[in-house]
């Protein structure tokens, strides 16, 4: 029972880090982006190429992968994404489809479709006891390197002049503009961060949730559900969300695996139906 | 404008008949006949007698144009952005599978009764995207087709899981016209069936009911103030656009014999998204045009590469949508307006 509850926080601990950047290209930009995922899954291919080929280290692969997942963002916004900020939201949507569809038959055609599978240092993997409670040493570290980055991300959103910036220009774009910030930039290094993010939460999901040219469709949900339960405008919003779907899915497999995703979809519905606006967001926009 | 201010001048209780006649007038000249419909039409018959070999893939065109021409009723005219119409389809396409498997074969009872139920659960599930945002209808609409695929892949004892459907045969359409090997029938029993389907939704989609839908679209605010019941609108078209989706996927059943889980894979919503992107959406036609560019460019590029054709799809949408698609849809406009020479009586 606890073990699952561990497992589930372990697991909505990564959705957090995979969908915390969608949080703020949807609620900063306006943008519909389905292909968040396609930045999680880059994150994850580099470090399956860099282990496995190169055979760097794990936890030099990590940065890594939130770099060039960074640097694509960055460079997928400037060339592409900034066009359509103000496009209608069925634009936006097919966009990032197309994008998705790149992006699966690219590394379909790269990488194989196989499955992907690393190998963890030895310290990182295997289980311990903690209090009678088993325990995955992976899924620890997981826990710890999310909450940590969960606490600086709050830090730099309030406590930080760009934090405060970007806080500006998510509230009102005009005015924010009309006050000599730069939204422009803002937006570029924002969007470089979140994707940043979702690469480096795919390369720690690369054990947990699996990786194969498949992982932008198969997780889209799951970080929509995170963005749009939790709505857009906090970092805890989305944090607390991520750790109720992350529960209640490891819950719903363990418990009832017949309906498991079926769980899912439904609470989703529900909620949209009763808070529209997200579980914790600050009243209509 | 200006006859519009003239006609203040005149008293009001002609005024209002005048202004009346004149909106049955403008009504008219909408829904008229254009060009290019019958062109449309007399292009797919002719492709009967002159592609004979090319059956099955004519059948797939008039079924995907059937399935993008509902889509459009939502989308193009109360600006609804679905991704979870194949819920429909997939589900039309399930209850025709089980209905000629264990109660009748025959196709037209068969292609209603999936209406039917498809139109059920778009009236259920249409309640759902009343409220919210584009971002919650689309998760809605998008949670709504996952669950339907989900419930289709458990429920195996029903749908045969992930093995599909399979071991029926639909009986002679009617009574009358026996299924051939060639799938001649089947082109002309999907041809019927999405000429009717289109005729059905033209007639309400340049109703007034039609144009009020765009005016839900364009602001529901407004829409409201001038006393269009948006909600019970929305509820509606969507209902009917449930239906044909529905038959779309029955017709699909029919004439492949066949049902497997991807009739609700979420890759359909996407594909059926492009095809009115391509064709353009907000008149019923451009279903049926992107449907075939669609399926022709789908046809050739798996041709090509058979594994990675949907890099390509994936590359059309992003240029598709960076040139603009309006300015790509606009081509029909410069196409002859009008069929018949009869004066607008202006």
């Amino acid at each position: 029972m606890l073990t699952i509850l561990f497992d589930g926080v372990a697991y909505g601990m990564l959705l957090f880090i995979l969908a915390c950047g969608l949080t703020v290209t949807l609620g900063l930009m306006n943008f519909i982006n389905l292909a968040h995922g396609a930045f999680a899954m880059a994150g994850g291919y580099v470090t399956v190429i860099m282990m496995n080929r190169y055979g760097i280290s794990f936890y030099w692969c990590l940065p890594a992968a939130f770099i060039v997942s960074a640097l694509i963002g960055l460079v997928l916004e400037r060339t592409l994404y900034q066009w359509l900020y103000q496009a209608p939201h069925l634009d936006q949507v097919l966009f990032s489809i197309g994008l998705v569809f790149m992006a699966i038959a690219a590394t379909d055609y790269f990488m194989g479709g196989q499955q992907q599978l690393i190998n963890l240092p030895p310290e990182l993997s295997g289980r311990m006891d903690v209090f009678g409670v088993g325990v995955g040493r992976y899924r620890l570290f997981t826990i710890i390197v999310c909450a940590v980055l969960a606490v600086v991300l709050q830090l730099i959103l309030s406590k930080t002049r760009f934090g405060s910036r970007l806080r500006a220009a998510v509230d009102d774009r005009r005015v924010a503009m009309g006050l000599g910030i730069n939204v422009p930039v803002v937006f570029a290094l924002t969007f470089a961060f979140g994707s940043g993010l979702a690469g480096l939460g795919g390369a720690m999901g690369a054990e947990i949730l699996g990786l194969d040219p498949n992982f932008p469709l198969k997780f889209m949900i799951y970080f929509l559900i995170v963005v749009s339960v939790g709505g857009t405008s906090t970092v805890s919003g989305p944090f607390l969300a991520a750790l109720l779907l992350g529960i209640a899915d490891v819950a719903g497999k363990y418990y009832v695996p017949a309906i498991g995703p079926f769980v899912i979809y439904a609470l989703m519905i529900v909620m949209l139906i009763v808070r529209p606006n997200g579980l914790f967001s600050r009243g209509s926009r | 404008m200006s006859a519009v201010q003239q006609e203040t001048n005149v008293t009001a209780k002609s005024s209002t008949a005048t202004a009346e006649s004149r909106a049955a007038k403008l009504m008219k000249r909408r829904s008229r006949v254009r060009f290019y419909e019958i062109i449309v039409w007399i292009a797919a018959i002719a492709a009967y007698f002159l592609l004979p070999s090319k059956m099955l893939i004519l059948t797939e065109i008039a079924i995907l144009a059937l399935f993008a021409v509902s889509l459009d009723l939502v989308l193009g005219f109360a600006g609804i952005v679905s991704l979870g119409h194949t819920a429909f389809f997939g589900l039309g396409a399930y209850v025709a599978g089980l209905l000629a498997l264990h109660y009748v074969a025959e196709p037209v009872t068969g292609l209603i009764v999936a209406g039917a139920v498809s139109g059920i659960l778009g009236l259920l599930t249409s309640f759902l995207i009343l409220r919210g945002s584009d971002l919650t209808r689309l998760m809605t609409t998008l949670g709504i087709g996952l669950m339907m695929a989900e419930v289709a892949n458990q429920m195996a004892w029903l749908t045969g899981g992930a093995d599909g459907l399979s071991g029926f045969s639909p009986g002679a359409i009617l009574g009358l016209f026996e299924f051939d090997l060639f799938g001649k029938t089947g082109y002309i029993y999907c041809l019927i069936v999405l000429f009717i389907g289109t005729m059905i939704m033209r007639r309400i989609a340049f109703s007034p009911f039609g144009i009020s839908l765009k005016a839900i679209k364009a602001n529901p605010m407004r829409a409201g103030m001038i006393a269009v019941p948006a909600r019970k609108r929305v509820v509606t078209v969507y209902t009917i656009a449930a239906v044909f989706a529905g038959m779309a996927g029955a017709l699909l059943t029919q004439t492949t014999s066949f049902v497997s889980p991807d009739v609700l894979a979420f890759h359909r919503s996407a594909d059926v998204l492009l095809v009115l992107v391509i064709g353009g959406t907000g008149y019923l036609y451009g279903g049926i045009f992107g449907a075939v560019f669609f399926t022709l460019i789908k046809d050739w590029l798996s041709v090509i590469t058979p594994q990675y054709w949907m890099f390509y799809i994936g590359m059309l949408l992003v240029i598709l949508v960076l040139i603009g698609r309006d300015r790509l849809a606009r081509w029909v406009e410069y196409l002859p307006e009008r069929f018949s020479k009869k004066e607008d009586g202006k």
